[in-house]
């Protein structure tokens, strides 16, 4: 069975002129075999790049990888409406949904699962698989065990499965623009003022810890969600591909750490010494996959 | 005009009698497990006791909707097929479901009940809703609380199917079915386990000085001054600091109740099937001064009378209410 490293789409706010230079050196140097790129996250950012995607997919497919556009995440509005209806006309490069609506304009054509539908069983997997879908990525909240089940379901199929295994987790979408409101501007006077927050915007308790980040709708963790130590049980598993969503780091760096850990040349221990070496800005969690609280770290490097 | 119906929480056989008492055209209610999201201590169904709910429900003239809208993880599926057929024996005239592969079972096996859509499903576009009434035959969307009063019009011109909005209750931030604050902090999820805010990770801190923390497992959500009423930590209630702001700022929303008593003419006027109150967990007295109010306010636009409303306020959370996103998209 084939396992491959995966780096999903930017969820934050980069410049065009950032993004570029980021995809330039993925494609050089990231050792990663599918790329997702898109604006996931908020309609009113897409304009900015939207005309760079064709010069970067050729970019990224020149260096070997594969390329998935991302849908929308959140689909009211006319124009997100229009999003998803032409992404959903594209056969080429492969797409990957992330709203429902998606589901409805596919019309059984082959397309990816995103981390922000809700794949909870293997009925649910089933019932979208026989409507074209090839590939699903859980959602982050997923507990190992749980992984593993949908795995196996998914091997029965022939369809691939997806788990997050570096950066800040997803944990809520709102209609509300949050960076906006904290800047005390509405989502249609924004002034694109998340683009000041590469990494997301930190929420801090009134004690003084660090707890949530801020992406314009989005609410991520504070914690970058790290499963280098898990990756063996999930190899066991049939997880097929392991996504690293990307953080305002050092992605090439964080990139060759889990490709030799994926690659079984350094352990769970050695991976997270490479990954200390980084200094990240935040703190490692794994709580989800082991069934308890998010942000928490379990096993031997417990906090 | 179309006579919409009035769709009212039971979180107990006592609230259900209240709710249909009160002149409730429906109420919805879940069993005492995962299957529903408001899967609390002391709250719910059992077998016997919706039996008996559904036969005093259909006697008054009133529907039960039967909530199995949570998202079944693999290898627990069984207990919401069992909930399913539970409450197809039991005879309640709907199911409300969010899990596409709850969906397809209920559609398979029952296809003569009736499926409503969850807002946990958060379907907010004709196509999401297209996909869902397309697949599994769903015949009403409880919508999100997150859209303007033109943009339902609109959404009702587009839909094969009926519509539902909340009008009165808690108000929602994040997109319902796609939230896991609980769980980073908790553990305890309110996708797969039907909870938010589980009361056991609750915490109220008082100091010397009289001040109140709250936590919500061990995480800070609020601090409250002496004499202050200190809310219920949940975590998009909550008071946060952040580089751009001075104060500790409310960075998701307000800790305010929905009202949208004043909207009804509009929200009749434009086509909605149901209207629906919040509050599964509250109390009895609760249940029956809202659904009191909302039935003369209903009967009253029906009349074409001016909408009498009575004064709610005092239900609503922190004394404070909001027309949130039906009012304006300003509110984004």
């Amino acid at each position: 069975m084939r396992q491959e490293l995966t780096l999903g789409p930017v969820l934050y706010h980069w410049s065009p002129e950032e993004l570029l230079d980021f995809y330039a050196r993925i494609a050089d140097e990231a050792p990663v075999g599918t790329v997702y790129l898109g604006e996931v996250i908020c309609s009113k950012r897409s304009p900015f790049f939207d005309r760079h995607v064709p010069a970067v997919i050729e970019r990224l497919q020149r260096a070997g990888k594969t390329v998935v556009l991302s849908s929308l995440a959140e689909v009211v509005l006319k124009r997100e409406r229009e999003m998803m209806r032409d992404l959903c006309a594209m056969t080429e490069p492969e797409i990957e949904i992330n709203n429902a609506a998606g589901l409805f304009s596919i019309g059984g054509r082959a397309h990816r699962v995103g981390p922000m539908m809700n794949v909870y069983n293997e009925q649910t997997m089933a019932r979208l698989a026989a409507g074209g879908a090839t590939h699903f990525s859980l959602p982050v909240e997923m507990p190992g065990p749980v992984v593993g089940r949908m795995a196996e379901a998914a091997d029965r199929l022939g369809k691939a499965v997806e788990v997050q295994v570096f950066g800040r987790a997803s944990l809520a979408v709102s209609a509300r623009c949050y960076h906006a409101r904290a800047h005390r501007r509405t989502k249609d006077s924004c002034q694109f003022v998340c683009a000041d927050d590469p990494d997301g915007m930190p929420l801090t308790t009134v004690t003084g810890q660090p707890f949530l980040t801020v992406n314009g709708i989005q609410t991520q963790s504070h914690s970058y969600v790290n499963l280098a130590d898990e990756m063996d049980e999930m190899r066991g598993m049939k997880v097929t591909h392991f996504r690293l969503s990307p953080q305002r780091v050092d992605m090439v760096a964080v990139a060759d750490i889990f490709a030799e850990r994926l690659a079984g040349r350094i352990t769970g221990d050695e991976a997270a010494a490479q990954l200390d070496a980084l200094k990240l800005p935040a703190p490692f969690s794994n709580g989800f996959w082991h069934g308890r609280e998010g942000g928490r770290q379990f096993g031997p490097r417990a906090a | 005009m179309k006579r919409p119906e009035l769709v009212c929480p039971a979180g107990t056989p006592a609230s259900l009698r209240t709710a249909v008492d009160a002149g409730a055209d429906a109420v919805y209610c879940g069993f005492q497990n995962a299957t529903n999201a408001r899967n609390f201590p002391g709250l719910n169904f059992t077998q016997r006791e919706l039996s008996v709910a559904v036969e005093y429900a259909h006697n008054a003239g009133a529907k039960v909707l039967l909530a199995v809208n949570t998202f079944p993880t693999a290898g627990r599926f069984d207990l919401w097929r069992e909930a399913i057929d539970l409450g197809a024996a039991l005879e309640v005239d709907a199911f409300i479901v969010a899990d596409i592969g709850v969906a397809a079972y209920a559609a398979e096996k029952w296809p003569e009940r009736r499926l409503h859509l969850s807002v946990q499903a958060a379907a907010s576009s004709p196509e999401a809703i297209g996909y869902y009434a397309r697949e599994f035959g769903v015949k009403r969307v409880v919508l999100p609380r997150i859209l303007t009063v033109p943009e339902i019009r609109a959404l009702a011109d587009a839909i094969p199917c009926e519509i539902e909005t909340f009008v009165f209750g808690n108000h929602g931030l994040m997109v319902e079915g796609r939230c896991s604050l609980t769980n980073y902090a908790t553990g305890i999820s309110t996708n797969m386990d039907g909870v938010c805010s589980p009361a056991a990770d609750v915490h109220y801190d008082r100091a010397d000085d009289g001040s109140i923390t709250t936590r919500l497992g061990t995480h800070t959500i609020d601090r409250f001054a002496a004499g202050e009423l200190a809310g219920y930590p949940t975590i998009c209630k909550g008071r946060y600091l952040t580089p751009a702001r001075g104060e500790p700022y409310y960075a998701f929303e307000e800790p305010v109740s929905l009202n949208l008593a004043a909207l009804l003419p509009d929200l009749i006027a434009v086509g909605v099937d149901a209207f629906k109150i919040e509050g599964r967990q509250r109390s009895r007295a609760y249940v029956k001064s809202v659904v009191e109010a909302f039935r003369t306010a209903i009967d009253s636009v029906l009349a074409g009378e001016p909408p009498q409303l009575a004064d709610l306020v005092s239900l609503t959370e922190g004394q404070k209410q909001t027309e949130g996103a039906f009012k304006t998209k300003k509110w984004r």
